[in-house]
Parts: structure tokens; C-alpha cells; sequence
């Protein structure tokens, strides 16, 4: 078996009995890259790949940490979505305008990975902006999912989902700000956790909504997130909106008992629109709980049907202010040469982002404007807030809200390239989570008669991501 | 028709931090361009803000000393506009939930009445960069972020002066309420308070605000002053032909003394302003406000009125002295145990003054402390030095840094009070100009003036000019 096939907890137990190194991990991901770019229809994955830089840093990193596999991470290479900075690296979030840009700093959480001995490798491709369920919308080119290459990977960290599924990266730190970790985990088979906002820093995560983005991992295993996960949070001077929590041991959670666990299932989230075939994989993974020994127990959330209004004012309300700095003048494209200051602006961000990117800065201004804010941002922000209490009631009863995570699994690539809406409306049972805040994972519990993956939906209380590890590992060996 | 003019100002005076309002670059100002930035101020992929307490502490303070109720709860809120010399193409402002809300600052307007000048709003937000244009037009265009992102304090007031003269007397108020507070130097030649105006003109008694004009950005109060005025006849004239106003925003020609249009109601933005979701809310408890309300020192108006109270001197002289907290401060430790408060008062307002203006120096840079000028006044006093000699002495002082006594020991500039030695110069001065007592018998005054004159140059100015009176008079009458 080659090293890019293996979880990170076997690779960490390898390099810390010294069997192997970092470099030989980075070797056959490599080789598996340039394997994968040969076939007929590739994963396209990555946006770069520098093994040569790659072991360079692993090197500096040695050098820093005299015994780096004692680190809870031991040099094991993670692979990072492009839309989180890692210095000297290309960050362009699957964007035009952002094609040459090179990060002079490190995120937080890339920091945090490399005082924990993880080595950032490689530059994940996605949705453009992390704007997108389908990982279509890259400049970069759409992404393929393992299981079958004409299907979507999901999105926006489909280049994360297919990799690590497609065993061209062991791990990956993503971002999800409506659904971007836990969707692609779902189509492509693979664990991916939004850990509570404000657990992991968000400085150096390029912002597409500020209220709703956090960085989060998505792995092979349940075990995988748990070890990543703890690496990358903590408490950040940099960021304001960093949670003052202390980061518990989350590997320990993987594995401990749910027995007694109270588990609510919304009925809103099994309602019209869900596929037949996902409800069934998705009941069958609320079974092995309830077989593991939790209480299940039917719960409503009433003001879901909120949810998707609410979500995709508030986002590209915010959006469109987070992307108002992509205009070419200091850095980034710029693709005219003129002196009228506006035709710079308009050239530059219309050359520069691509149609989905464009609409949702179009409706998040919109939203935002004068004389409009009030019956959209404000109601929205009302609409969020009953949403939020909703969860809050619904956790003094239970621990854990499991549900879909998509309605449908993957479909074919160009499916709804022009139906925009409909695309928007996949998100419907991840975006409330993020309304609230919570943590949420996907967790893969069945497959559809076509073979494609279905995940599904365990949501905790704020700070609760070890109630979730739990259940996840029940799920996870039950499917396996 | 007789109009009124309605005015209302938008102040932006610096806060000073030692970083700045959400990163820890320096503020330093006149370094090299660019050499004070970082990811956030630069507004780079991925950079978050976060608040300088500093700034906070000291906004307040300002909110506090400007009579303002200062917020529990107040929100920072994005104002959107695109600019190249603003990196994030929004600037990190207050909107909803100001800071501080509904103040006041006391003047005295023309006729000398005590009037309230309504605080609507102060709040904290954060400057932009600076941009330099290339002589050719058609050449490039440069940008120096070292001032983007150091703090600032919004202060607007309620459409309360109705002259210009009432505008610059609330902008020097506030101005010496900053200083006092050390909330900021408000140097203008850097920048630090930079003025909006907004006027329109109504009907003499009429309740209804007239159709206002904001002129932009003025850094001195002569200009606001001017560009009020301009305004208030360039829309008399309008509206005396009939015409109607559409709402502006103006810029002042300080080299032609008139305002232009910048950009009319049409192309005014929409800013969009929203909480901003990186930053949390700021909120306050009373004991930390209350705390902050006792760093605040006596405030220029109190001063003011004290010390014509204390002191005895003129409002006017109170005025001065109290426009520069450190020069208050030197006065009132100069006149500590002196009985004549208004001779120290009045040698600071003219001597002083002139030594700290020729020198560009503080009241506490002076190389004269407050003590040594009163040990000054009691030398005069007691009859060691006159007045004249004083003034010698004291420029002295300035030169040197030494005390007056030791300059009068050091150059023998003792009153000669010794009626012996003063009779025998007068002798002299008699025998060699003989003619001259002759015209003093005569009745002629110059004359005698004369005489005195020449007993005092030939002392070096040290003999008592009372004393050489006295013996002269007695002298010449015995013939």
C-alpha cells in the first residue's frame, strides 16, 4: 500500500516510530497527483502542488522543532484549500483576480498546524470565493469526484472532499460557511466537521461571510478530524471573534460511549424536497445510534423555512463588502491599463470574478442598499435570531440534532450550472447551522443504488464538538 | 429678504495611540511611506481588525470631556465606498451605536453670551491612506498607507452657529478640550483635526432648515471661516434671485477663497453601512466610564472662570492663558504664594509669550521655570533689580536657563540704593552739563528728564530710578 492511501493517525504512528518520513508521504501524494492528472478525466484537485517547496518546509520545520514526531501531529502533510494563506504559497481561491497572488503570512490556524507539526501541503482547488455547492464555479476549472468522475465533488471544498477521498491528500483544512465542508464530505464519502464558530481563529481565512466562515478539517476518519481539529483551534489576539474556550482533547472523545446520548431528529428536515434513497441511508445511520444505546426522539424546528432566505441575504450582504478590496490596484490582476479610476474598478472586477461570484456580490449589495436594508439585512438578521434561540431550546432537551446532509447526493457535473437557485436551495440543511453557529459533521453512512456516498448531519450544542466525535465514530464503524 | 445661516460641523481629530486603531503599526508620522503597515491596515486577503484599547480608552475620555453620555453598547459598522487609498474599499467607522451621543461645548459668541454648541454624535472609526499624485498629470499616482487605519474621532454637532465667527470659537473649544484631555495634539500642519461644513440658509425666523451644503475637509479654522462666509453670500445671491439649491458637496480654493463642486446629490454614495461582523460590540460597564471620567482635568471653560474668580484677571487675559493647559499650569504654579497674581499674569501674557513664540517652544519647554519667575517678581520687589533691568534679567534667564539672581551677582546688577554714591555721580552729572540746570530752572521738564537720565548711564542703569529722583530734585532746588 502506498503512504498517500494510509489515515493520518497510521502515518503518525509511523513517522513516530521513525519507519518513515514526511518526504516519503509527500513522494507518493506527488506521484498520485501526476498519476491522477493523466487520466482522461482528472480529479483536478489542486491548484498547486510544490514538492519541492514542500520539503523545504518540512526542513525549516525540523529545524524549529528539534523532536517533531513527538508533536501531536508528528510531520504528517496536510493539504490546504486555497482560500486559507500559508506564506509564500499562491492563495487564489480559485479566482481570476487573485490568480498570482502570493501570501505573505500564515494564518492562524497554518501556524497552529505547524507548532503541532503538520506540514501544509499543496493548495486545494474550490468554488471560486468558496461561492458554490458544486466546485464548478473555480477558475481553476470543476473538480470531479472520485466515485464517479462525471459527478460533482460538491462544493465549495470540493477539491478537499475529492482529494482525500481520492487518496491524492491525507487530510485537509478547508473553510465552511454555508455547508462547504460538510456537503462535499457527503458526496464524496469522507468525515468533515464545521467546528463552533469562533473555535478555530479565522486571521488569514479569506473572508467570503465573516459572521458565518470557520475553518474546518476533512478527513478519512472520524479519528483523522479529531487529531487535525485539535491542532488548528485555540484562542487567537488576532481575531475578535476567536472564542476564549479552552480546546479540549478531542481524539479522546473518538471511540467513547453514546450510550444514554439524547438525539433529536427535526422533522423539517426530512420534508418535501429529500431524495428518497438519501432518507433511507440517512435513517439507517439514525438506527446504529439508537442500536449504540441513544435516545432518539422526534424535535421541531419550526423557523428553518427561514433558513436559505435568511442565509443568502446575510452572506452576500457580507460578501459583498469582503470582496470589495479585490479591485487590482495594490495587488491581485489587473488587467487594464487606464487612467480613469472607475474604468480600473469596473474592468478589474468584471474580468476578475466570475458569474457566481458576481451575483452574489450583485445581491449582497442589493440587500445592503438604502432604502432595501431594512426589509431584507435587518429582517434576515431577525430571522437568524429566532433561528439561533430555536437551537438553543432544541439543546436543553437533547445533545445531538442529526439530519441530511444534502437532499440529493451528488449529481452530474453542469446539472444546474444554470439554475442557480436550485443550487442554492442544496444548502438548506447545512446553512441554518451555520446561522447559529454550531458545530455540525458529516459523516458517511451509505451509498445510493448508483454507488455515489450519503452523509449525514450530527449537529451539537455550541462547544459540543466531542458529543459529535462520539456519535460520529458509531456511525463510521457501522458503515464500514 | 433677510437670511440665516444654519451650521453644523463634522470634526475628525486624531486620537493619539501609539498603534493604531486595529493593528499594531505605529502612527508615527513623516516616516517613510509604507513603512509603517502590516496585513490588516493593507486590508490584505484574509486580515482581521482588532480594537486598540488604547483608542477606545481615549475616545471616551474625549466623549466624557465633550459633555457627551458615553454608550454601554456601541457597534462598529462598515461604510463602503470604493477609493484607492482605502485597502479594504470599506472603512471601519461607527453608524447605528455611536460611542458617545448628545453633548454639549460652551462658547461665547460675538456679543459675548454664553452659548451651547449640541454634540450629536463622537465616534471612533479609522483614517485612510494618503494619496501623491505625480506632477504630470498624465504620470502615476502614489499611495502611503502609514496613516491608514490610525484612529479617529468623529465629532458632530447639532446645526447649532449661525456665523462663522461662532464656528471658529466652538472649533478652537473643542480643539483646546482635546489637548487638555491629551486625547490628541490636534497639530494641524500634521493633519491631526480636519473640518466638514454643513450650511444652509432660512428665512430670518423661519423654523425650517434650508437646503444644506457640506464642504469638505478643511484643515484650518481661518479657511472654514472663510469658506462659511463664501458660502453664505454665493447662497444669498441665490436664493435673492429666486434660484433654488440642490444639495452639494463642496471643496474650499484656498487659493482663490471660494468653494467648488465636488459632487451633487445625484452622485452622493451609498455607503451601506452594516455591523461589522469582525469586530464585537464594545460594551462598557459604568465603572469603567466613571473611571475614565476621573482622569478628566479641569476643562478649559471651568479654568477660564476660576482664575478670573482667583486671580483677579480679565477674561480676555484668563482666555489666553487657559488656551494651552501648560501654559494655565505654569501661570498657576508661577503665582503659588505671590501676592500679585495679575503683574505675573500680564509679564506671562506679553514677555513669556513672546520668548515661548520666537523659541516655538511649550510653556513647559521654557528654560524658565515658574519658580524662577517668581523669584524674578520678588528680586523687582524687594528693590534689587527696576523693572527695566528686569527685562534684561529675564531674557537672560531665557538664554541662559540660569536664575536671576545669580545673572544680577554675575553682572553687579544691583540697585544702587547707597544715597552717597548716587549724590557723587550726581555732582558730576551737574558740573558737566550746566547749561542743561540752567533750562531746568527755567521750567523746562525735558530737561530735567535729561539729567536723570545721564545719572542712570552713568550707574549702568543700576541706581534706584526713585532714589536718583528724589536727591536730584533736592539737589538742583538747593541750587
Amino acid at each position: 500500500m502506498k503512504l498517500n492511501e494510509y489515515t493520518l493517525e497510521e502515518l503518525r504512528a509511523l513517522l513516530r516510530k521513525k519507519e518513515i518520513k514526511t518526504r516519503d508521504i509527500v513522494k507518493d501524494i506527488y506521484a498520485a497527483v501526476v498519476d491522477d492528472s493523466r487520466n482522461a478525466f482528472p480529479l483536478n484537485a489542486y491548484i498547486s502542488f510544490d514538492q519541492e517547496k514542500i520539503d523545504l518546509e518540512e526542513q525549516h520545520l525540523q529545524e524549529r522543532i528539534s523532536n517533531i514526531e513527538e508533536t501531536l501531529l508528528s510531520g504528517v502533510p496536510v493539504a490546504i484549500k486555497d482560500i486559507i494563506n500559508v506564506k509564500g504559497t499562491f492563495t487564489t481561491c480559485a479566482s481570476r483576480i487573485l490568480k498570482e497572488y502570493r501570501s505573505p503570512y500564515d494564518a492562524t490556524a497554518i501556524s497552529f498546524l505547524r507548532n503541532h507539526g503538520g506540514i501544509p501541503a499543496g493548495k486545494l482547488n474550490m468554488d471560486e470565493f468558496a461561492m458554490g455547492s458544486t466546485n464548478e464555479s473555480s477558475a481553476f476549472g470543476a473538480v470531479r469526484n472520485p466515485h464517479n468522475r462525471e459527478k460533482i465533488p460538491g462544493g465549495s471544498s470540493g477539491g478537499a472532499a475529492s482529494a482525500v477521498a481520492g487518496n491524492c491528500a491525507i487530510a485537509a483544512l478547508c473553510s465552511d460557511t454555508g455547508g462547504s465542508i460538510r456537503q462535499p464530505a457527503s458526496m464524496c464519502g469522507v468525515f468533515g466537521i464545521k467546528p463552533t464558530y469562533g473555535r478555530v481563529s479565522r486571521y488569514g481565512l479569506v473572508a467570503y461571510a465573516s459572521s458565518f466562515d470557520q475553518i474546518g478539517p476533512i478527513t478519512k476518519t472520524v479519528k483523522d478530524a479529531a487529531i487535525l481539529l485539535q491542532a488548528v483551534s485555540g484562542i487567537d489576539e488576532r481575531d475578535s471573534t476567536s472564542a476564549r474556550v479552552e480546546v479540549p482533547r478531542f481524539e479522546e472523545s473518538v471511540g467513547k460511549s453514546i450510550r444514554g446520548m439524547h438525539v433529536g431528529v427535526p422533522e423539517e428536515y426530512f420534508g418535501q424536497g429529500l431524495d428518497d434513497e438519501v432518507r433511507a441511508q440517512v435513517e439507517k445511520g439514525i438506527k446504529v445510534l439508537e442500536d449504540g444505546g441513544a435516545h432518539v426522539k422526534k424535535i421541531s424546528l419550526a423557523h428553518t423555512k427561514y433558513a436559505i432566505a435568511s442565509y443568502y441575504l446575510i452572506a452576500t450582504a457580507e460578501a459583498s463588502s469582503n470582496l470589495a478590496r479585490f479591485d487590482g490596484i495594490r495587488y491581485g490582476t489587473r488587467f487594464i491599463k487606464t487612467d480613469d479610476i472607475n474604468e480600473l474598478y469596473r474592468e478589474n472586477r468584471s474580468l476578475g470574478f466570475g458569474d457566481e461570484v458576481k451575483r452574489r456580490i450583485l445581491l449582497g449589495t442589493f440587500a445592503l442598499s438604502s432604502g432595501y436594508y431594512d426589509a431584507y439585512y435587518l429582517k434576515a438578521q431577525k430571522a437568524r435570531t429566532l433561528i439561533r434561540k430555536e437551537f438553543e431550546d432544541a439543546f436543553a432537551e437533547v445533545e445531538l440534532i442529526v439530519s441530511p446532509v444534502a437532499p440529493s447526493a451528488a449529481w452530474d457535473i453542469g446539472e444546474m450550472v444554470d439554475d442557480p437557485l436550485r443550487m442554492y436551495l442544496s444548502d438548506v440543511y447545512t446553512a441554518p447551522i451555520n446561522l447559529a453557529g454550531l458545530p455540525a459533521a458529516s459523516v458517511h453512512c451509505g451509498k445510493t443504488q448508483e454507488g455515489m456516498p450519503v452523509g449525514i448531519q450530527l449537529i451539537a450544542h455550541h462547544f459540543h464538538e466531542d458529543t459529535i466525535f462520539r456519535a460520529a465514530r458509531v456511525v463510521e464503524g457501522a458503515a464500514s | 429678504m433677510r437670511y440665516e445661516a444654519v451650521i453644523g460641523l463634522e470634526i475628525h481629530v486624531q486620537i493619539d495611540t501609539q498603534t493604531k486603531t486595529f493593528c499594531r503599526c505605529s502612527t508615527a508620522y513623516g516616516d517613510q511611506a509604507n513603512s509603517h503597515t502590516c496585513p490588516v491596515c493593507l486590508g490584505l486577503p484574509g486580515a482581521l481588525p482588532v480594537l486598540n484599547e488604547e483608542a477606545l480608552r481615549r475616545a471616551v475620555i474625549a466623549g466624557v470631556a465633550l459633555g457627551c453620555e458615553v454608550s454601554g453598547f456601541s457597534v462598529f459598522a462598515r461604510k463602503n465606498y470604493f477609493y484607492p487609498d482605502l485597502p479594504k474599499s470599506y472603512q471601519i467607522s461607527q453608524y447605528e451605536l455611536p460611542l458617545n451621543v448628545r453633548g454639549a461645548v460652551a462658547i461665547r459668541d460675538e456679543h459675548l453670551h454664553d452659548k451651547r454648541i449640541g454634540i450629536t454624535r463622537a465616534h471612533l472609526e479609522e483614517d485612510a491612506g494618503k494619496l501623491m499624485h505625480d506632477e504630470d498629470p498624465r504620470g502615476p499616482s502614489y499611495i502611503d498607507f502609514n496613516r491608514c487605519g490610525v484612529p479617529l474621532l468623529e465629532i458632530v454637532t447639532e446645526p447649532d452657529m449661525r456665523t462663522s465667527e461662532e464656528a471658529y470659537r466652538f472649533l478652537t473649544a473643542v480643539k483646546e478640550i482635546m489637548q487638555y484631555t491629551g486625547v490628541s495634539a490636534c497639530s494641524m500642519e500634521k493633519g491631526e483635526l480636519r473640518v466638514d461644513v454643513n450650511v444652509s440658509l432660512r428665512e430670518h425666523g423661519a423654523l425650517e432648515l434650508g437646503v444644506k451644503q457640506e464642504i469638505k475637509n478643511m484643515n484650518s479654522f481661518t479657511n472654514v471661516k472663510k469658506a462659511i462666509d463664501y458660502e453664505i453670500i454665493r447662497q444669498t445671491h441665490i436664493l435673492r434671485k429666486g434660484g433654488v439649491l440642490s444639495q452639494e458637496t463642496r471643496l474650499f480654493d484656498q487659493g482663490k477663497n471660494v468653494t467648488i463642486t465636488m459632487r451633487t446629490k445625484e452622485e452622493a454614495h451609498d455607503y451601506r453601512y452594516f455591523p461589522d461582523p469582525d469586530l464585537v460590540p464594545v460594551e462598557l460597564d459604568e465603572n469603567f466610564i466613571q473611571s475614565m471620567r476621573e482622569t478628566i482635568p479641569e476643562l478649559p471653560e471651568k479654568k477660564r472662570k476660576r482664575f478670573v474668580a482667583q486671580y483677579g484677571i480679565t477674561l480676555y487675559d484668563a482666555e489666553t492663558l487657559c488656551a494651552s493647559a501648560k501654559l494655565a499650569d505654569y501661570f498657576e504654579e508661577a503665582v503659588q504664594g505671590y501676592s500679585q497674581p495679575k503683574k505675573i499674569a500680564n509679564w506671562i501674557l506679553s514677555e513669556f509669550l513672546k520668548v515661548l513664540n520666537e523659541k516655538n517652544l511649550e510653556a513647559d519647554q521654557s528654560p524658565v521655570t515658574p519658580l524662577m519667575l517668581r523669584e524674578l517678581f520678588t528680586s523687582m520687589d524687594g528693590g534689587e533689580i527696576s523693572g527695566k533691568i528686569a527685562k534684561d534679567v529675564f531674557n537672560t534667564m531665557c538664554s541662559t536657563g540660569k536664575t536671576a539672581r545669580s545673572i544680577i551677582d554675575e553682572q553687579g546688577l544691583r540697585q544702587v540704593t547707597d544715597q552717597e554714591s548716587i549724590e557723587a555721580v550726581i555732582d558730576e552729572v551737574l558740573s558737566e552739563n550746566q547749561t542743561v540746570v540752567l533750562d531746568v530752572k527755567g521750567g523746562k521738564g525735558k530737561a530735567y528728564g535729561f539729567l536723570v537720565g545721564q545719572v542712570m548711564k552713568k550707574t549702568e542703569g543700576r541706581a534706584n530710578p526713585r532714589l536718583v529722583n528724589d536727591l536730584l530734585r533736592k539737589r538742583i532746588e538747593r541750587g
